[in-house]
Order: C-alpha cells, then sequence, then structure tokens
C-alpha cells in the first residue's frame, strides 16, 4: 500500500487538477451561452436567405451561372472546420475523422481549406495540400472571415482550378450532441422551394434588375453565409463539448479524491493500530 | 394615407435588426429607390449600400443598410443585408475613424491600395453618418 505520504501528495496534485477544470467548465459554460445566442441570431437570415434562393432559381431556371456549372470532379476542395484548442472531448476528433472517411474515397486531387489550429496541424501532418489555412479564430467568429474563405473558393471555382468544394463541419445539435456533417458548396445547387401547396410557388415575381443578376448576386453570399454558419455552428458546438468534458473531468477528480482519501484514512487506521499493538506488546514483553 | 399594414423585417448575419409593422418605407434598390406600400406586387431585388426611410405611423425613422436584397410578398417585405442599423443605433464615433481611416488610406495612393474596397468603406462611413445627422 502506498505510504500516508505519496496519498496525501497525489490528493492536493489532484484536487488542484480539479480546479482547474471547475474554472474551464464555467468558462465554457458562459462562452456557450454567447456562441449559442450567435447561432440562433445567425438563423433567421439564413433561412430567408435559403428561401429567396430557392424562389429565384425557380424563376431563372436554365440559367446559365458560373457557380451552377457542373464538371466532372477532377479537382475537389474540401474546407474543413474544427477548433482550435483541445480538451474539448471528441469534438476535434469527430470532425477530422469524419473528413478523413471522405479524402480516403475520393480519387481525384484535392485540397484542403482549414479553419481552425487542430484541423491544419492534423492534415499538414499527414502532407495534405492546404493552400490556404486560417488558425486562431478566437471566440467570436467574423463574418468577413466566412468572406475571405468564401471569395477563395469561388475564384478558384470560376476558374476551374477545382470543380467542386465541400465543407465539413460539426453541427450543433444539442449542447450533448454535436454531429459532424459535410455539405456540397460548389456547384451551389439552389435549395428547391419548400414552399406549401397553395402557397402558389410560381408567383410571378418582379425582378430587379432582372432575375439572372439577382442569382449572381445572391450565390456569393449564399456560400458565404454557409461557411459563416458552419463556423458559428462549430464554435458553439465545441464549447459546449468543453463544457462536458470539463463537467466531467471535474466528477471524475471528485471521485478519486474520494477513494484516495478513503485509502489514506484506512492507512492512517492502520498505522495506528499497528503503534498501538506495538505499545501494548511493549508493555506486555516488560511485565 | 390608408391605414393598411405591411410587415418589415431586417435580418443580417449576427440579428435580426426590425421586425415591425410599417405602413410604407423607401429602400434603395440597385436600379434606384423603392418606395413599398402595402399590397404591393411580388419582388425580389438587390439593394444598394444607402439609407432606408420607413413610416411607422406619421414619421419617418432610417435604418442604415450596406446593401443586400429585398423581397416582398404578401405583404410581407424582408430585407437581406450584410449589416444595417437603426439611425439610432450607429456608433458615431466609429463612423468617423471609418470615415478618416478610408481618407488616409485613398489620400496615401499605396501602390497595393484596393481602391475600391476603400472607396465603399468611405461610402459606408459617410452614409451611417448621414443616417444620423439627417
Amino acid at each position: 500500500m502506498a505510504s500516508l505520504r505519496d496519498l496525501r501528495r497525489r490528493i492536493k496534485s489532484i484536487k488542484s487538477t480539479q480546479q482547474i477544470t471547475k474554472a474551464m467548465h464555467a468558462v465554457a459554460a458562459a462562452k456557450m451561452r454567447r456562441a449559442q445566442e450567435a447561432v440562433q441570431f445567425a438563423r433567421p437570415y439564413s433561412n430567408r436567405l435559403r428561401g429567396v434562393l430557392g424562389r429565384v432559381a425557380v424563376a431563372s431556371s436554365g440559367v446559365r451561372h458560373p457557380l451552377l456549372a457542373v464538371r466532372e470532379p477532377k479537382k475537389v476542395a474540401y474546407i474543413i472546420v474544427t477548433a482550435d484548442r483541445g480538451l474539448c472531448g471528441g469534438f476535434n476528433s469527430n470532425v477530422i475523422r469524419r473528413a478523413s472517411q471522405e479524402l480516403k474515397g475520393v480519387t481525384a486531387e484535392l485540397s484542403l481549406v482549414t479553419l481552425g489550429r487542430k484541423s491544419r496541424d492534423f492534415f499538414l501532418r499527414r502532407g495534405y495540400n492546404i493552400p490556404k489555412q486560417y488558425v486562431g479564430l478566437g471566440d467570436d467568429i467574423k463574418y468577413g472571415t466566412a468572406k475571405e474563405v468564401a471569395a477563395f473558393v469561388i475564384e478558384k471555382y470560376s476558374v476551374e482550378e477545382y470543380d467542386a468544394v465541400y465543407l465539413v463541419y460539426s453541427q450543433f445539435v444539442n449542447v450533448l450532441v454535436q454531429k459532424p456533417v459535410m455539405i456540397k458548396l460548389l456547384p451551389a445547387e439552389p435549395p428547391a422551394g419548400e414552399e406549401k401547396e397553395g402557397d402558389a410557388k410560381n408567383v410571378p415575381y418582379i425582378f430587379e434588375p432582372s432575375a439572372e443578376a439577382v442569382l449572381a448576386e445572391l450565390l456569393p453570399k449564399y456560400i458565404e453565409n454557409a461557411i459563416y454558419q458552419g463556423m458559428l455552428e462549430s464554435k458553439a458546438g465545441e464549447q459546449s463539448a468543453r463544457m462536458t468534458a470539463m463537467d466531467s473531468a471535474t466528477k471524475n477528480a471528485s471521485e478519486m479524491i474520494d477513494s484516495l482519501t478513503l485509502s489514506m484514512n484506512r492507512a492512517r487506521q492502520a498505522q495506528i493500530t499497528k503503534e498501538i499493538s506495538e505499545i501494548v506488546g511493549g508493555a506486555a514483553a516488560l511485565e | 394615407m390608408s391605414e393598411k399594414k405591411q410587415r418589415l423585417e431586417i435580418v443580417t448575419p449576427q440579428r435580426k435588426v426590425f421586425s415591425e409593422d410599417v405602413k410604407f418605407l423607401v429602400a434603395p434598390g440597385t436600379e434606384g429607390e423603392l418606395g413599398i406600400l402595402p399590397e404591393h406586387a411580388p419582388l425580389i431585388t438587390s439593394l444598394n449600400i444607402g439609407i432606408m426611410r420607413v413610416q411607422q405611423d406619421s414619421d419617418f425613422i432610417k435604418v442604415f443598410i450596406s446593401g443586400g436584397f429585398m423581397e416582398v410578398r404578401n405583404s410581407k417585405v424582408t430585407i437581406l443585408a450584410p449589416s444595417a442599423e437603426r439611425a439610432e443605433e450607429i456608433d458615431v464615433a466609429r463612423a468617423e475613424r471609418a470615415k478618416q481611416r478610408a481618407e488616409d488610406r485613398l489620400a496615401a495612393k499605396h501602390a497595393d491600395l484596393d481602391v475600391m474596397r476603400a472607396e465603399l468603406a468611405l461610402k459606408r462611413a459617410l452614409l451611417r453618418l448621414r443616417a444620423v445627422n439627417g
């Protein structure tokens, strides 16, 4: 059995670890609330943008636009969104695993755009081609970053350097569940008009300047927004994953402290018993 | 003026800026200003950077929008803008700084200057200030 002093030392060290995990839990909880709010505030915009795009697409079907052009996928790009930091359970590895599975099946020439340090490190180490990477995105997701990424892939797509672009990120389902998902960004597939029947799908809209011009402006916004949404969801997921991970770490530390305290008390008791029996034994020998 | 109302919603990627019933509104369309009354025909248009004027009861309030789109349908007007602020929400000090910065950049004329971007930034700053100062 470990000595009394060793046990005391271990309890002390676990206690200080527990303090850290407790603090991280509190911080993650606060950040998660903010990130969750950001996701919720962003949803109306995405939904409406998708709705408008759907209606414009219906009205301008048959229009050729460079971002709609479907080509044989010889060169494919993946945008992979992870966190910058670890200590958030399986959050990062889940996204990375999902992406790796996807990449394994691809025979085309691959390029990756990584958002977040974890995905960059992982794919850089495995020798993937990463023409653009972003690290240190911080807790406040900037629309500008999403815009930059969108501009980059749109440019590459337009000059036919990429034939398809996908986005892999972690969807924030709720605090306990984050689901890695992959969506196709390019060629853009305008959402089909998800209208109720009788809502007159074919309302004759007036377009200004024209359906084509509006579509041409909407498509890049749609891509930007999809990336922005992915980043927000990922951030909210990261914080909630970290919160849960830190919560269970704190609980585990409590359990360890309890069981170590028990063995410490047992060891102390044993020592006292031993001392008493030594004294009793010594006294008996003198008689 | 009729008592009919239409719903105006202004949403940005960050938040919902406006969601109230209004009588009349004027938006800066790319082809010129557009006045929208209730029961307007369905319309989808792109917007310029500019100032929207919205009449709720009798007074007009001003809302700055930095481009985007407008959809009108069933007396419901939805504006999707990269950013939008009501006149009273505009951070004047920030707009002043942005204006200064953009002017400096345009005046310095560096070789690698993105003129269009700087001009857009200047335009945004000026319009924000105009929305505040009337």
